[in-house]
């Protein structure tokens, strides 16, 4: 299995891998907003957070139908499926290659892009925090779309529609834990509980329900 | 439906060669076999198999028309990646990577990237794959296509060791395998 992480983090940074891409998006997203929105510092720094956790939510969306199209396109796919070892296993420890590769940069990245948004100490470090416990449960929920639209060509819309309405409970809480960090008389905690609850959550019923998917997609 | 009626039955160091028309139905058995898709009716058991393998296609091989190798990773890191991953089987042990790719001819180019490889020195190397991993059944589908006649030759002889060493093979293919004495299954296919 630490063979599939490594393996699937390899890939993600070579040529043709998706690491970087997700990044890029995140960026172009969020360095337009203050383009279009214009110089209004308060405004920024009001928005700031949920700019930052919906271009996330986006480029996090972005590369997941490769996750399992391309193991299936070159035939890997059938070996693990045949495989002894649980399925959901392999699931979980492909989620977690692809959250490594494609979601921790996007934690990384999210401060600098924080300062394009006039955001604060405060409101920065809560956004990395909800990003950082936040942005799995999106990759766990993204793998059932993914596993869903495996055998479809061009699946990378459909994958995203699919996903987005289950993974709006994830954007609601992270948003409103950072707004309750930064404004006063709300409690920071309650909101970021139940978002690492998603997560917690979809973490198990994310890979058992794509596990499914993939045993009857089989052709 | 496909086909209907088939039944078979394989012991240690036996083969069967699949033969028939296109579309016929042998990749599909194959891939029956391979527990890859579900049987309308009939069933595939494993008599005195080891312990806890309920299954045949847990202790299987299966090449299939895909080759199941990644074209941006070197030819050793997907041998390496897929001999970890698959684990041996009880009852046997596999070769060394330096080993496999010297099996089939290709010992000096395992630092090179998969898909720098032509046709068929990539069926080749999906072929090291078995290699490395032990598995006492090997379900082969068209495994010689793309590949020279020297080729066949060497693949030839990889199956018969196979075979020597109390192993199961299920091949369906349209050329001969050049393997001594093979049961052989003809797939008949519907006549429309």
């Amino acid at each position: 299995m630490i063979a599939l992480f490594f393996r699937d983090l390899k890939l993600s940074v070579r040529a043709g891998g998706g690491a970087m891409i997700g990044v890029l998006f995140f960026m172009t997203v969020v360095s337009v907003i203050p383009f279009g929105v214009g110089p209004d510092l308060n405004l920024l720094s009001r928005i700031g957070p949920a700019i930052l956790w919906i271009g996330a939510l986006l480029a996090s969306l972005l590369g997941l139908d490769r996750l399992f199209q391309a193991e299936r396109e070159d035939g890997s796919l059938d070996l693990m499926l045949m495989h002894e070892t649980p399925l959901i296993l392999t699931v979980f420890v492909k989620c977690a290659a692809h959250w490594a590769a494609t979601g921790l940069p996007l934690v990384v990245a999210s401060p600098f892009l924080g300062l394009f948004m006039n955001m604060d100490e405060l409101a920065i470090g809560a956004t990395v925090l909800t990003l950082l416990a936040g942005t799995p449960a999106i990759t766990f929920i993204g793998a059932v779309g993914a596993a869903v639209a495996v055998a479809l060509p061009r699946g990378g819309l459909l994958v995203s529609i699919l996903v987005l309405p289950i993974a709006l409970p994830v954007l609601i809480f992270g948003v409103s834990a950072v707004y309750a960090a930064v404004e006063d008389p709300a409690p920071f905690l309650p909101p970021f509980m139940i978002l690492m609850a998603l997560t917690l959550f979809f973490a198990v019923v994310g890979p058992v329900a794509a596990a499914a998917a993939l045993r009857h997609s089989a052709d | 439906m496909i086909f209907h009626d088939i039944s078979f039955s394989l012991a240690g160091g036996e083969a069967l060669v699949v033969t028939g028309p296109n579309g016929s139905g042998k990749s599909t058995l194959l891939r029956v076999l391979a527990g890859l898709l579900q049987a309308e009716s009939g069933r595939i058991s494993l008599a005195d198999g080891p312990s806890g393998f309920a299954h045949p296609h847990e202790l299987s091989h299966y090449l299939g028309h895909r080759n199941a190798m990644k074209r941006e990773l070197t030819v050793e890191e997907n041998l390496s990646f897929w001999q970890r991953f698959l684990g041996n089987s009880p009852g046997g042990s596999a070769s060394d990577l330096a080993t496999a790719a010297a099996a089939v001819g290709l010992a000096g180019i395992t630092h090179l990237p998969f898909g720098y490889l032509s046709a068929g020195q990539q069926r080749r190397m999906a072929m090291a794959k078995l290699l490395v991993a032990y598995r006492p059944i090997w379900i082969l589908d068209e495994p010689t296509a793309a590949l020279d006649a020297g080729a066949d030759r060497l693949f030839a002889g990889l199956v018969t060791n196979h075979l020597e060493r109390g192993g199961i093979v299920i091949a369906a293919t349209h050329q001969s395998l050049g393997i001594g004495q093979a049961k052989t299954l003809q797939m008949t296919g519907f006549v429309h």
